[in-house]
């Protein structure tokens, strides 16, 4: 082999590398710039689903009127990703759901958790979760995991609850954040908990636009949407019911670090959970998902109404 | 670093339907397909600019501009565009091979153009002095010539594909990207670095392939590296490094 064709061949091998590093580097610095243990301003992260980062937006504006200098940091990725930032303080409060962030404390600690009601899963949340966070008072705001199909696929198995998968699942592809492949609220517990073994599992996104595609155009059979998805009734799918609760409560509650903890921080965001319903939330989410409204006008729209701006 | 290696040497991530030869081998089908589609259109286009001469300011500034194109946007364009036109597999796997195909063919026509526009005068020449015609000229000689470039171009095009294929599993096909995908999602980082050495490996071996096949198809008396008195040099005289 001649020189050039070597060196060629290494620089692309540099490249990729190259490529890889650079994403990785970037990520970095999406999560560490701007810290909030400097003094800076409360960083409010979102995660990278519509709905969170309209809650940051509410979050941080709700903040911003009663005088706490707060900004948003939004689309950071899976709780995977962003608990960690939340630990080393380059985020301070994060908009979290009871039932998830329990069952990820839990499986870091090793507690046992059982709970399937908002106060039930509230509670065993406070008690695994590590102490650098603090657990705020949830919304009654809720917005659970689901496991959705198409009005014909559950009109051909007749299906009404995930129960129902049980004979068919092997038959059937399921869509979901690649998550799911590992984590207990998915494949494992549907499993477990329902007897449902899918024949296969595709990767999708977190209840995003690809899970949509994919369910309208029939890739996937089910797919894992979120309940206050606006496309569910425009869109004729069906949730199906969970009656195990294999997606335990899943009330909006904020997460705050430990250090950034505050009196003045903890009663505005009370007024916030306890103006938030989930029918703001479908409709919020609706305005930004489907209207195309940018999530900042939609939150401080929210703030406005409830007079929280 | 040593749970890379671990990841990449445990049996359980070389089997199964996401296992990594049926990834690599999607991955790999993703590249050739859309190599396959891009030559099919931008060698006829680079071989018809070079020989005529005509449309080379839009060839020139149509690899420019394809070039500049940011292949995630175009893919979540197309998936959101094409949706509607074509379903089933077919309404993620077209927009993504169509995207991956925009991105080799700028290198493969630049390949081909250049490589026939480059060709010795003095052959063309000869070729018609010769009494050959247009199409006998363009198949006899400037082709075979023009070969060196029309192969760098497509392993420029190749090394590329493989390594932006990757993005195919944004959009949930399969593909080496699902483990950079898969693992960023559930903080897995072998499995994401396990992912990204697949993918500069099989660049690798796909650009040596490339020079492999190069070495066999461009005819000895252009690469300098043989001719009519290599045959009689000395057994032990030094060979000029190319």
């Amino acid at each position: 082999m001649s020189t050039r064709t070597l060196r060629a061949s290494l620089t692309a091998l540099l490249a990729v590398a190259g490529l890889t590093l650079a994403a990785c580097g970037n990520s970095n610095d999406a999560l560490n710039s701007g810290g909030g243990d400097s003094g800076g301003p409360l960083i409010v992260g979102g995660a990278n689903f519509s709905e969170s980062n309209i809650l940051a937006e509410i979050y941080a504006g709700a903040l911003n009127a009663a005088g706490i200098d707060a900004t948003t940091k939004e689309n950071i990725g899976s709780r995977e990703t962003y608990l960690p930032a939340l630990k080393d303080g380059s985020i301070d409060l994060f908009p979290e759901y009871t039932g998830v962030l329990r069952d990820y404390f839990a499986a870091k600690s090793g507690d046992t958790v059982s709970a399937t009601d908002s106060v039930g899963v509230f509670n065993e949340l406070k008690q695994v979760a590590p102490s650098y966070v603090r657990v705020l008072p949830f919304s009654a705001a809720e917005d659970k995991d689901s496991v959705t199909v198409t009005q014909a696929t559950a009109d051909k198995y007749s299906l009404k609850s995930i129960a129902d998968l049980a004979p068919v699942a092997s038959k059937l592809t399921l869509g979901g954040p690649p998550e799911w492949k590992t984590r207990q609220t998915g494949l494992a517990g549907l499993k477990k908990l329902y007897g449902v073994d899918f024949g296969k599992f595709t990767v999708t996104d977190a209840g995003g636009p690809i899970t949509l595609n994919a369910l309208l155009d029939g890739r996937i059979d089910a797919g894992n949407l979120f309940t206050t998805n606006p496309q569910i009734p425009a869109k004729h799918l069906v949730a199906l019911e969970d009656p195990k609760s294999l997606f335990a409560a899943q009330n909006v509650v904020p997460l705050v670090r430990q250090d950034a903890y505050s009196a003045q921080l903890q009663e505005t965001l009370n007024k916030v959970s306890k103006a938030l319903t989930t029918e703001d939330l479908v409709n919020l989410v609706k305005r930004v998902d489907v209207d195309k409204e940018d999530p900042k006008d939609v939150a401080d729209s929210w703030l406005q109404d409830n007079n929280l701006s | 670093m040593n749970e890379v290696l671990a990841w990449l040497t445990d049996g359980a991530n070389w089997q199964g339907p996401d296992g990594i030869p049926v990834r690599t081998y999607e991955h790999l089908l993703y590249t050739f397909i859309a190599l396959a589609a891009a030559s099919l259109i931008a060698i006829p286009l680079g071989l018809w600019v070079g020989h005529t001469g005509r449309g080379r300011f839009l060839a020139v500034n149509l690899t420019g501009g394809l070039r500049a194109i940011p292949s995630l946007g175009l893919l979540f364009a197309a998936v959101m565009v094409l949706g509607g036109v074509v379903h089933g597999d077919a309404g993620i796997f077209v927009p993504a091979e169509l995207v991956l195909t925009i991105l080799a063919v700028p290198p493969i026509l630049a390949g081909a153009y250049a490589g026939v526009e480059e060709v010795d005068a003095a052959a063309r020449d000869a070729a018609r002095g010769m009494g050959m015609t247009g199409t006998e000229v363009l198949w006899q000689v400037e082709v075979p010539c023009a070969l060196p470039l029309i192969s760098s171009g497509l392993r420029s095009a190749a090394l590329q594909v493989v390594a932006t294929a990757t993005i195919a599993a944004s959009v949930s096909l399969g593909g080496l990207g699902r483990f950079l995908i898969d693992g960023l999602g559930q903080l897995d980082y072998p499995q994401m670095a396990g992912g990204a050495v697949l993918v500069a490996l099989l660049a690798l071996i796909v650009d040596l392939s490339g020079a492999a096949l190069q070495r066999v198809v461009v005819s000895p008396g252009l690469t300098g590296k043989t001719g009519p008195s290599f045959r009689f040099r000395p057994r032990r005289a030094p060979v000029r490094a190319t």
